[in-house]
């Protein structure tokens, strides 16, 4: 509170280092935070941010180094010293208990006694004066797994002001909010500043830097490269002290050239196991020759679609590939007999679908193809060896670093991994590719990389439906974008002709056009 | 992240885990008045030294490498089968029906046969849990344990009421035709000139387990069905995305698992005691858990860990003869085995990995 301290940082870093055994996580980073700014740092995976956020927040110890709070040196051996600091931390995924109420959530492990009521009826009156603050409106009496992500997030933001936080470090805040819900964060961010409140913001979408930061720092390979003020760079100043060369922010292709009809999806609908309906009777057709993408808050019915056409969810309505039927209950719906008909899938999720993460690169490869004759000597016994040649030579044609096919997949940089799959997927020759976020945990450098081998299977006339909750990546890839909300398609629309404004808005259910 | 060199990973840290847990054990034989060192002389000569104690360490071998095998190759799939016990008795059953069913005229013959009817009725009793499993959802560690104590009742049944001789007061089938008699260790080897133990139960049994253990290497780590099996044990998710059928799978696991588990009948029961008598497995199917456990569901390693524990057994034995040290503190020290080798795993493990860690900075 001492009027002296004003003029010191909220936060100095002094020449921190951690490694993981031979790895350097984080390399002599030195930072200066500004009282009451937004301070961005990106950077790409793997880059250190998180190490970095996590020795601030008291999960790791730095190796070296000194961390300054308002001037004063804090060692913060764990979290409850770093929220005592003062420091308070949004993580991605948010640590909330689905079946407790919303004030219930925020005095957990904040409670004053052995007696809950005094604390509730604390909160709630902190809580009633934080979101008139701060549009930080949400329902005290609401149970957590009734509240929308967004919604989720600010119960987060609350339990850290609950706990007097004055910095406020968000990690990767905006991956599951629809662009609407990203700007509400913002104006919450904004307003949280001008109370004087500091703010980290640790993201690697360079649009949110632009718009809301004060200042930026680049990370790259555990070292702080850069420190900049906002309004002094530019996204493509960013991308590359990022990646360390130029990069093409944006997809470059020719337009395209669509043929006939690869993929008519009439009336589907897809109810899951515990029977609510996901997917409300869509009708969707993809060319051959084109990219048409799925725009979307996750969790909208994009996952059970691609879950049905990749052949391992059931469905009602009509699926035609090449105007044959297929078959969406029966034994020929699983992902096997959909690899044979000639559709390939890179699935949303890597990891827990896509690659098997304790397998080596080579047995990843043959993922899927286990049953292809060229993998196999014969009824009974694999051929491993053509395996691993077929694994080195995608290897060096994708360039998958390191290119060891004995390397487990879990070993692999996000960008390299989703370079395994693509390379098993795309070099099928299929007639229609599924690719669910297919850059998702991916490096910059490798996002170049994976749009232009999707264009480039695009331009052999293959059909490609591609779902993703970028929008940027939507806009940028799509040759035709079709928005879902709640199991419904909201709209097609094509991309010179649209914008994020109005994808959003059909993104989160208004449909403009069609009232 | 950096880790630690295999050989430490595979070799250190079990014989670290070993000899902490013989130590302790020691320290047990200490306190209750007897001396450790004599102790230890004891079960390594009881099941080392002649040729009897090793006819019968591999004798015990024999059954826990049936029984690891048959554990492992359901961890493989991420299905625990706590099963073995049932799988074993039932396949008992089949050995014995096969051998009293047919006059047999030389063991070449009756031994495949036995084989086939000890894996079909042990791979018959996992079948049922493993359709519960697979189309049900019925937890495979609750079925399986409660189908020991059926097959327990069952054999009891059958022995009591329709195999037992008439005139027998023991519950137990006639014994087997001399056909069935399998060549032991110290037949097998009087041709060579080694004069193996006469009354040694250790038998050709032995080298059939050997080639199971090559077996299971080859197929889980060369044939697409083992590809299948490890990536469904890997990620479900995964396996179902590639076309996997997790249905065909559990049950395909756990057919081959209590086939496993029903083939170490050939050697407790047509090699040893050649007659079906109650409770001949002796607990051979829950030390195949630990077998499996020990030997990271490896065949090299379940061989390793079959042995340890056959001389454990065998160990066990003498001490309890000769040193009048109770046999319960023979479960005291398998105990203490299982208890550093599995569940404390980690207490060496971590701490080690550090240590390597540390010293592998300066090299990289």
């Amino acid at each position: 509170m001492g009027r002296q301290e004003t003029a010191a940082p909220a936060i100095e870093l002094r020449g921190i280092s951690k490694a993981f055994g031979p790895v350097q996580a984080n390399k002599d980073i030195s930072i200066k935070v500004a009282k009451g700014t937004i301070h961005g740092i990106i950077g790409e995976n793997g880059a250190g941010k998180s190490t970095l956020m996590s020795i601030l927040y008291g999960f790791y110890k730095a190796d070296s180094g000194e961390i300054l709070i308002n001037g004063i040196p804090t060692a913060i051996p764990d979290s409850q010293a770093a929220i005592s600091a003062g420091i308070g931390m949004v993580f991605q995924h948010f640590k909330l208990v689905e079946n407790f109420t919303v004030l219930e959530n925020i005095v957990l492990g904040a409670e004053d006694g052995s007696l809950l009521k005094p604390s509730l009826a604390k909160a709630r009156k902190l809580l009633k004066q934080l979101s008139e603050e701060y549009e930080l409106r949400v329902d005290p009496d609401a149970r957590i797994e009734n509240l929308s992500v967004g919604h989720q997030q600010r119960v987060e933001i609350l339990k850290a002001l609950y706990r007097k936080a004055d910095i406020l470090i968000l990690d990767e805040p905006t991956g599951v909010l629809t662009p609407d819900e990203a700007d509400h964060l913002f104006r919450i961010l904004k307003g949280l500043k001008d109370e004087g409140k500091t703010i980290i913001l640790i993201t690697h979408k360079l649009r949110e830097i632009m718009e809301v930061t004060d200042t930026v720092s680049v990370m790259r390979r555990g070292e702080m490269t850069a420190t900049v003020k906002t309004s002094e760079t530019s996204p493509e100043d960013l991308a590359e002290r990022m990646v360390g060369r130029k990069v093409l922010l944006r997809v470059d292709k020719k337009p395209a050239n669509p043929g006939r009809n690869v993929l008519e999806i009439k009336n589907l609908r897809v109810v899951d196991d515990k029977g609510v309906e996901r997917v409300k009777g869509i009708d969707l057709t993809v060319r051959a020759g084109e990219i048409v993408g799925i725009a979307g808050v996750a969790g909208n019915g994009q996952s059970e679609l691609l879950e049905v056409l990749g052949g391992y969810a059931k469905a009602t309505g009509s699926v035609k590939l090449n105007g044959v039927e297929l078959d969406l209950t029966g034994k020929h719906s699983d992902g096997k007999s959909r690899r044979e008909k000639g559709i390939a899938h890179v699935p949303e999720d890597r990891h827990s679908e896509g690659l098997i993460l304790d397998f080596q690169a080579w047995e990843n490869v043959a993922f899927g193809y286990q049953d292809d004759p060229r993998y196999n000597r014969n009824a009974i016994l694999m051929d491993n060896a053509a395996i691993l040649k077929d694994t080195q030579e995608k290897m060096e044609r994708f360039d998958v670093r390191p290119p060891n096919p004995r390397l487990a997949a879990k070993s692999f940089s996000g960008g390299n991994q989703q370079k395994i799959v693509l390379a098993r997927e795309i070099e099928r020759n299929p007639d229609l590719l599924l690719v669910g976020q297919p850059t998702r945990g991916v490096d910059i450098g490798a996002i170049e990389f994976i749009h232009q081998q999707i264009v480039a299977l695009r331009d052999q006339g293959k059909a490609i439906l591609l779902v993703s909750v970028e929008l940027e990546e939507i806009l940028g890839l799509a040759d035709r974008i079709a928005v879902m909300f709640d199991g419904h398609i909201m709209g097609e629309r094509l991309p010179h002709q649209t914008n994020e404004k109005e994808l959003g808005l059909l993104m989160a259910g208004v449909n403009e056009g069609a009232a | 992240m950096k880790k630690m060199p295999k050989w430490a990973d595979v070799l250190l840290i079990p014989a670290i885990n070993l000899s902490l847990a013989f130590l302790i054990s020691g320290l047990v034989i200490w306190a209750i008045g007897k001396d450790p060192w004599v102790a230890i002389k004891t079960m390594v000569q009881g099941s080392f030294g002649d040729s009897r104690g090793l006819g019968y360490t591999l004798y015990y071998t024999t059954n826990f490498i049936f029984t690891g095998l048959a554990v492992a190759v359901a961890s493989h799939a991420r299905l625990f089968n706590i099963g073995g016990e049932g799988q074993a008795t039932v396949g008992g059953l089949g050995v014995a029906l096969v051998c009293l069913a047919v006059p047999w005229p030389h063991w070449t013959l009756a031994l495949p046969a036995a084989i086939l009817g000890g894996a079909l009725f042990g791979a018959a009793w996992a079948a049922i849990p493993a359709y519960l499993q697979a189309k049900r959802g019925s937890h495979i560690v609750i079925t399986t344990i409660m189908f020991n104590f059926i097959a327990a009742a069952l054999l009891g049944y059958l022995l009591v009421n329709v195999l037992k001789e008439p005139g027998n007061m023991a519950a137990e089938t006639r014994s087997f035709p001399p056909g069935a008699h399998l060549p032991t260790f110290h037949e097998m080897l009087a041709p060579f000139g080694i004069d193996f133990n006469k009354n040694a139960p250790a038998n050709i049994s032995f080298l059939v387990a050997l080639l199971c253990l090559i077996g299971f290497y080859v197929l889980i780590w060369k044939t697409r069905l083992g590809y299948a099996i490890r990536a469904f044990g890997q990620s479900e998710s995964a396996a179902v995305y590639a076309g996997i059928s997790p249905v065909k799978i559990t049950i395909i696991a756990m057919l081959i698992s209590g086939g496993l588990a029903g083939l170490m009948a050939i050697n407790n029961v047509m090699g040893e005691a050649e007659r079906l008598i109650l409770n001949s497995v002796e607990g051979a199917g829950f030390i195949g858990i630990a077998v499996a456990l020990m030997g990271r569901n490896h065949p090299v390693g379940v061989f390793l860990a079959a042995l340890l524990f056959g001389f454990l057994y065998q160990g066990g034995a003498e001490l309890a003869l000769w040193e009048s040290i109770p046999r319960e503190l023979i479960v005291v020290i398998q105990g203490l085995v299982i208890l550093l080798t599995g569940a404390l795993d980690n207490m060496v493990r971590a701490p080690l990995e550090k240590l390597f860690l540390s010293f592998g900075k300066g090299e990289a």
